[in-house]
């Protein structure tokens, strides 16, 4: 699992490739809370860019939620985007939708 | 069921190990000619059971999982075994987003996710367990190609 991230005025973009399971969920976690480490970090907006997600299982589900409980906390609102058809069922199938939209 | 095709392996409950799992069955399903959605459903399926071995049933600490997979017409048929803590109440363990350990971000969906990948689904205790109950997740995916 790898993470690149890019950014522009208020908004950070991670893009997230390889295989996100419990193996590699400890990673992203915590890669994705090293931002609210970050003193400078004053973005409003965290787009998290899925294309590139080959596997996913309910882990990614745990991860995704336990970073919306801790991102909500400092303002910062959460996207999923460009999932795969196969990660976008389980996005639907679990509802996260509802609480972490998806964006274009 | 006497089965056209089977293996069965023995590994270290390691999550490192998901992978290896997950991969193994899905590349042992290739005669059946899957679609691309299928494999995945397998894949997934087998990611959540392994997991759950790994993480509930001995808690992180380590264990041997077995992984008994058949293929029979185009049923694969896929066990996961191990020897863990078990569950003690396995209607509520299936429930959407139950979980006992609210506190490290598990979703509560593994269950619910192979039980919509699978054709079918049977969880029930591993009564050969050398310690606790131990747990056995048997389910089947028919192969449409």
């Amino acid at each position: 699992m790898e993470i690149k991230y890019t950014g522009d005025n208020d908004c950070i973009y991670a893009e997230l490739s390889g295989e996100l399971d419990e193996c590699s969920a400890e990673y992203v976690r915590i890669s994705l809370d090293d931002l609210l480490k970050n003193e400078s970090f004053s973005k409003s907006k965290l787009v998290l860019d899925f294309s590139k997600v080959s596997f996913m299982d309910s882990t990614g589900i745990g991860m995704l939620l336990g970073r919306y409980n801790k991102f909500s906390k400092q303002d910062i609102s959460i996207y999923i985007k460009n999932p795969t058809s196969y990660v976008n069922r389980i996005f639907e199938m679990t509802g996260i939708y509802q609480i972490i939209p998806k964006v274009c | 069921m006497a089965f056209d095709n089977y293996f069965k392996l023995e590994f270290e409950a390691k999550k490192v190990n998901e992978s290896f799992a997950r991969n193994t069955v899905a590349m042992f399903c290739t005669v059946l000619k899957p679609t691309l959605s299928e494999i995945n459903d397998i894949k997934t399926a087998v990611s959540e059971a392994v997991t759950n071995s790994i993480v509930h049933g001995y808690e992180d600490k380590g264990g041997k999982i077995v992984l008994e997979v058949g293929i029979e017409n185009n049923v694969v048929d896929i066990k996961v075994i191990d020897n863990g803590i078990g569950i003690s109440d396995i209607d509520m363990a299936i429930q959407p987003f139950f979980t006992t350990k609210t506190e490290e971000e598990h979703s509560g969906m593994g269950f619910t996710l192979m039980d919509s990948f699978m054709n079918t689904l049977e969880v029930k205790s591993n009564d050969s367990g050398e310690k606790g109950s131990g747990l056995i997740v048997h389910m089947q995916k028919v192969i449409r190609g």
